[in-house]
């Protein structure tokens, strides 16, 4: 369902921004689809990379992924957007991906400029309507013949819900429900959900489903993450009197027994807003978006407190934390946590799917994350379509809240690789993915939004329902080598047998932890010392031992507890994760944000070198397998036919699996910045190491 | 020597598990069954103290003083607290409160520590306990200031080998195919005459007499000459080390040096430019003219080129380490981390030592020229470009003979005034002369062995196990200034050497992922955005800052090279047993559908 726009021959594109000039002739072409670079001499190719995308080429810019178009006019750099009177000698596009294209315009035709660049522009750059979305050209194009499912859960039958339910235990107080059936309740929320089994289908009908707790998943101990779509602020006293009562009603009745504790949390006032989430992640992207060498290095002196004054990775800081504190409620003190947010699709997705990912085991598998985005995004109402502003509609609605999620469960994946199945790999190509419009997954608002637009009604063409692909079929964009990166080779998968045992006897111990049980143990250890050290510290030690000792009074002594004894204590990979979230530990996602920078690059270094062998030896081990079984079966002749390893001699880039290929020089990159003055030490920079007078050594 | 109350998962404890436990003196020691102690360590007091815990709050416990380490073993806690930390760490011993206090325990002492933390014990006012406590420790932790020997002297360890036999000079030397028709090697310093903080043996440009060296030294300072440190097999070209010119105010020149240098530019056999990096910012070698000091000029040296590398002097490192250890010790900073680590300027130098490090071995092995590295007296600075560009270019230097070749010549041997630096055994705390080079050596190590995970056959415990022994006086390794002193004190003869504990016991330092790669340049990455806090060094008293031991990756990758050593062997013997045509017994067919289940391998 592709079709040409437009399209400039004799482009030049820079291969490396690095004053060399180096670079390729070639077609730049514009379709409903993707902007493209196509090579000349496209013979040459002859490295095929090991890992290609099928969907989206290396010089192929899907027309959702374009984050800037800029024009160089005379040297000066200028945004591009909507009409145009001149038209640019160099044009420069920053993808949503991070990767950075250099085209030449000066050998082309000027008329082909005109019309690729306003093409362009107007292609990526402007408002459209959702059925102009590739989308739909290629879902009526291409017969989708593939089963997607592949164990992902899609949530989008009453059946799922149920299985989910039963998988965590959950079915006892909590059910699922038809009532939005036609989408009576709402056109916001899924077509079925779960409810607190006391909840009558009256109240969710109410007021549009607002003021529900709706169920996400429940703990081992039978506590619950729950969440709610807060009411509007009402400008009218007496109905907002009465949502409160209605409220109250709510509270009531989900918090008497069966039903353990509840505690609510307000995430629009507890996080950072959507805005501030933007303009973190705006101000973060472009410290990656690199123009040149120089840039890099300029950059560089300042690194650290660019990276700080972007707040990105304190946002992460601030989930991460959250999350670990409603863990602590489930986890600890047994109680329901109920996140409250105006939809309930942005900051709760991201804290429901973190918890998930930290204390449900099934999460950390490939499934069961595709399960989850399924459950709480996708269906789960995240708009998608807006949060992306792949329309172009609208800048404000624009957060990436999605992002922040892959970026804190990466934070999760670095600091423990063996608790999951996938690799930060395969986090990348997912947030890649969020740009790909052939995948229904990433492109509507809302389970209510995909129905209507599938059905096919309102598009004269098409009478069939569309059939749309999803992402979580991975052999739509790799091939089997390829979709071998995205599985962790760490993983350490928890023994069947085990599991299954675990699993019956949990349920035992479950039905006696429903019951309202005794605070735990309080901690009587530091008592005993307490007045000696009161003493000390007021009377001797002053001021200065505040900062030794931890003041214990602190209101987030229970999270700081928790947290300390679970770190305190060996991992279990298939338990309950924490991340650790201490400055020195939240660290940026490499892998994503500097894999097109040649400058970042380490030849035959990163991570890559020792997964690499580690893949080098699974395929050892793996072929010693055959090897026995075969002797083992035949049992009689006693000569060895040596299986060959093809084994990949040449030495990886620390940013493999995404580097672009070029067979660069081993020179090192060495730093261009100048070092900065050291104000504060004047007088010690003036000195020399050992002050000797040598004058006197030459008599 | 773990401060946490979870000893078992903080690994970077200071070994002890190689000590035999001989108590040979009774007394109480022999109840408390698992305090450590080295053959020659001897017993000097206990004390019930409260240790003041900055992780787990006040820590009732009993201390016990050895002529070598200080042991703290709590008496209530569970798990047990344990500290375990060798006298040769202290810096700085201070009182705190004291009879103008209240309370029982208001006596205070403060210990601070050369790796990166603080002791604080409460004691109690009976007995004097604490003016004990602290006489003691200041004699034992201070042996020079107090007319007593080292603890390495006293040291009845025995290994397995005898790692003063690692480097020897002339074999180093052959093994990068010296001496040659254009070096030569001499005996000039046999008796540390011409300069008596290098070397006995030296490798000199052939076409240069002894004669020359002598009038050579008089114009460099503290007559260090430029002297060979490495040879490049392809290019010809070497990495040459020296101090800094005596040019002084006035310019002065001196013709030998002059012809010298250019005797060191031919002998690579091209015709390009000596190359001489002076690793000090410009500013400083200018000021050094005032002292008699300077950098040759371009008139005096036409055939050279001079490039600064900005590389600050010992004491802005000495105070950049000591805001780092304000920030993560001992808790780390919470908010704004990444703008505070970057006021510690921490790894800015860093950046530039790498920074110049690539260079140089960068030139050596693609510019052809050969490149002479000075700072001012070419102990410091210029050990550490000198050490750290040799292993960018030489694998050898990058396996655990190498490395410890590496610092017993380019370090130890050359004069890197570790006493001065490093203060061992010497009470002056506060001591002008005392600056963190090695470690921050140490840590560009580091660096790019965490960059290049597969390249070096250490692993992070050798490295964090020498730093441990550079403070703990327990081997005579790193005592001295230089080898004329060593050898004065009879250091290899009365002492044991570090590099026997380690090469006794190799496996534990062995990086399982090590791929031999002969030849190849290693360059990292100077960038911050690669560059890394060593947060398992820095910050590892901190029970906070999780470190997993061992690391998943290792644990995982020798777990396969397990399985598969298990699969060739049952191989080799199917192979047998099918040769000798005898039937499979049933008992070993089921093992390996064993075997099978662990192995989870995805393709």
């Amino acid at each position: 369902g592709e079709l040409l726009l437009c399209e400039a021959s004799t482009v030049y594109k820079y291969i490396q921004e690095d004053g060399s000039n180096r670079g390729t002739y070639g077609k730049l072409v514009c379709t409903n689809f993707k902007i493209a670079f196509l090579d000349d001499d496209s013979t040459s190719n002859d490295n095929e990379p090991q890992f290609k995308n099928k969907i989206v080429g290396e010089n192929d810019i899907t027309l959702q992924c374009v984050d800037q178009i800029y024009g160089v006019y005379d040297e000066k750099k200028k945004l591009l957007t909507g009409q145009l009177r001149k038209y640019p000698e160099k044009l420069i596009i920053y993808c949503k991906d991070l990767r950075v294209f250099n085209f030449c315009l000066r050998y082309t035709k000027e008329e082909e400029v005109k019309r690729i660049v306003s093409g362009i522009v107007h292609h990526s750059q402007t408002p459209k309507l959702l059925k102009r979305l590739f989308l739909f050209s290629y879902a009526s194009a291409a017969p989708n013949n593939t089963d997607g499912r592949n164990q992902t859960v899609m949530f989008d039958t009453l059946e799922d819900w149920r299985d989910e339910l039963e998988r965590t235990k959950g079915s006892v107080k909590y059910k699922a429900v038809t009532t939005n059936e036609g989408y009576r309740v709402s056109e916001k929320l899924p077509l079925y959900f779960v409810v607190p089994i006391c909840v009558s289908e009256e109240s969710i009908l109410k007021y549009e489903g607002r003021g529900i707790p709706i169920w996400c998943w429940s703990c081992h101990n039978g506590a619950a993450l729950l969440k709610m779509s807060a009411f509007p602020k009402e400008q009218d006293d007496s109905a907002s009197q009465m949502q409160k009562a209605f409220l109250d009603g709510i509270y009531k009745t989900i918090s008497k027994p069966p039903y353990e504790l509840l505690k609510t949390d307000d995430l629009s006032s507890s996080l950072p807003s959507l805005q501030d989430i933007q303009t973190a992640y705006t101000r973060f992207k472009q410290l990656f978006l690199i123009d040149n060498s120089t840039d890099f290095w300029a950059t560089d002196v300042k690194w650290f407190s660019l990276l700080e004054s972007t707040n990105w990775l304190e946002i992460i800081r601030r989930v991460l934390r959250k999350a670990i504190e409603v863990a602590e409620c489930l986890e600890r003190q047994h109680t329901n946590v109920l996140l409250i947010e105006e939809s309930a699709t942005d900051l709760c997705c991201v804290i429901s799917s973190l918890v998930q990912v930290m204390m449900d085991s099934y999460s950390r598998t490939k499934s069961g994350f595709q399960s989850l985005i399924q459950k709480e995004w996708v269906v789960g109402g995240h708009g998608f379509l807006d949060r992306c502003n792949h329309l172009h509609k609208s800048d404000k609605e624009e957060a990436p809240v999605f992002l922040l999620l892959l970026n804190c469960v990466w934070q999760l994946v670095q600091q423990y690789p063996p608790a999951f199945e996938f690799t930060e790999t395969y986090l990348t190509v997912l947030s890649d993915s969020l740009y790909v419009p052939i995948f229904s997954t990433f492109f509507f608002n809302s389970q209510h939004q995909k129905d209507t637009n599938t059905s096919g009604e309102g598009f004269k063409t098409q009478s069939s329902p569309f059939r749309f692909l999803t992402v979580w079929d991975w052999s739509v964009q790799f091939d089997p080598k390829a979709q071998a990166f995205l599985n962790n080779p760490l993983y350490a998968e928890k023994p069947k047998p085990d599991k299954s045992q675990r699993k019956t006897t949990r349920f035992k111990h479950q039905r006696q932890l429903s019951l309202p049980l005794t605070q735990t143990k309080s901690s009587t250890k530091r008592g005993f010392f307490r007045e000696e050290t009161d003493h000390l510290i007021k009377n001797i030690l002053g001021k200065r031992i505040g900062k030794f000792i931890n003041s214990s009074d602190e209101p987030s002594n229970s999270f700081r507890e928790f947290y300390d004894s679970w770190h305190s204590k060996p991992i279990d990979y298939h338990g309950l994760l924490l991340p650790c979230i201490d400055g020195p530990e939240i660290k940026v996602w490499a892998q994503r944000y500097l894999r097109w920078i040649p400058e970042a690059q380490l030849h035959g270094g990163g991570t890559i070198a020792t997964t690499a062998k580690i893949l080098d030896l699974m395929e050892e081990v793996q072929s010693l397998q055959v090897k026995m079984d075969e002797e083992r079966s035949q049992a009689i002749s006693g000569d060895i036919h040596s299986v060959p390893l093809l084994r990949n001699s040449a030495r990886l880039s620390s940013l493999f699996p995404f580097a672009l290929l070029q067979r660069q020089s081993i020179k090192p990159a060495l730093p261009t910045s100048t070092w900065k003055d050291l104000e504060d030490e004047e007088d010690l920079v003036k000195r020399d190491d050992e002050f000797v007078d040598l004058c006197g050594d030459m008599l | 020597m773990a401060s946490s109350s979870t000893p078992k998962y903080n690994s970077n404890s200071l070994e002890s598990s190689s000590s035999k436990r001989t108590l040979k003196d009774g007394t109480n020691w022999e109840q408390n069954e698992e305090i450590p102690r080295l053959p020659g360590e001897t017993r000097v007091t206990d004390k019930d103290v409260i240790y003041m815990c900055p992780f787990n709050g006040p820590v009732k416990g009993r201390v016990y003083i050895t002529n070598y380490r200080l042991y703290l073993r709590s008496v209530e806690n569970d798990p047990v607290v344990v500290l375990n930390v060798p006298l040769g760490v202290i810096s700085r011993i201070e009182k705190m409160g004291g009879a103008s206090s209240r309370g029982e325990n208001s006596y205070g002492l403060d210990i601070t520590c050369k790796d990166m933390r603080n002791l604080r014990f409460a004691l109690k006012q009976e007995g004097h306990s604490r003016r004990d406590i602290f006489e003691v420790l200041t004699k034992y932790a201070f042996p020079q200031s107090h007319n007593l020997l080292f603890f390495a002297f006293v040291n009845e360890e025995k290994f397995s080998e005898n790692g003063w036999m690692v480097y020897n000079p002339m074999s180093e030397y052959r093994r990068q195919g010296l001496p040659n028709e254009r070096w030569r090697v001499t005996f000039i310093n046999e008796h540390y005459g011409l300069c008596d903080t290098y070397p006995s043996l030296l490798v000199v440009p052939y076409n240069a007499t002894d004669d020359d060296l002598k009038k050579v030294a008089a114009f460099r300072s503290r007559n260090r000459i430029p002297v060979l440190s490495w040879f490049h097999p392809e290019t010809q070209a070497v990495i040459m080390r020296c101090s800094q010119p005596l040019v002084g105010m006035s310019g002065k020149r001196n013709k030998d040096d002059e012809r010298y240098l250019d005797i060191i530019r031919e002998a690579n056999g091209q015709i390009s430019k000596l190359t001489i990096y002076d690793a000090r910012p410009n500013v400083n070698a200018v000021a050094n003219k005032a002292t008699g000091g300077g950098y040759e000029g371009e008139d005096a040296y036409p055939n050279a080129e001079l490039f600064f590398l900005d590389i600050h002097n010992i004491h802005v490192m000495r105070e950049s380490l000591k805001k780092l250890k304000d920030i993560v010790y001992p808790n780390v900073e919470e908010s704004h981390w990444l703008s505070s680590l970057e006021s510690t300027h921490w790894l800015e130098h860093i950046k530039l030592v790498l920074t110049g490090a690539i260079q140089v071995a960068d030139k050596v092995s693609s510019g052809r020229s050969s490149v002479l590295v000075h700072c001012s007296d070419g102990w410091d600075r210029t050990a550490q470009l000198t050490s750290l560009a040799m292993l960018m270019l030489d694998s050898y230097y990058r396996t655990i003979e190498g490395f410890e070749v590496l610092v017993q010549k380019e370090w130890i041997s050359f004069g890197h005034k570790f006493a001065s630096r490093i203060g061992h055994g010497d009470k002056n705390h506060a001591d002008a002369d005392r600056s963190p080079i090695f470690l921050q050596f140490i840590d560009c190590v580091w660096q790019m062995s965490k960059q290049f995970p597969t390249a070096f056959e250490f692993n992070e415990q050798f490295l964090i196990t020498i730093l441990d022994h550079l403070y703990s006086c327990r081997f005579g390794t790193f005592l001295y200034n230089s080898e004329s002193a060593r050898e004065k004190e009879k250091v290899t003869e009365k002492t044991l050497s570090l590099w026997s504990l380690i090469n006794s016991e190799k496996s534990k330092y062995i990086n399982p992922f090590y791929t031999k790669e002969l030849n190849r340049a290693l360059y990292p990455v100077a960038s911050m955005r690669h560059l890394e806090l060593w947060v398992n060094y820095y910050i590892r008293w901190n029970p906070r800052i999780r470190q997993q031991q061992p690391n998943p990756v290792e644990q995982r990758y020798m777990e396969l090279l397990a399985l598969r050593d298990d699969y060739i062997r049952r191989l080799e013997e199917l192979q047998i047993t099918n040769n000798s045509k005898i039937p499979n017994s049933s008992g070993s067919s089921a093992s390996p559908s064993q075997m099978m289940s662990q192995v989870q391998t995805h393709f």
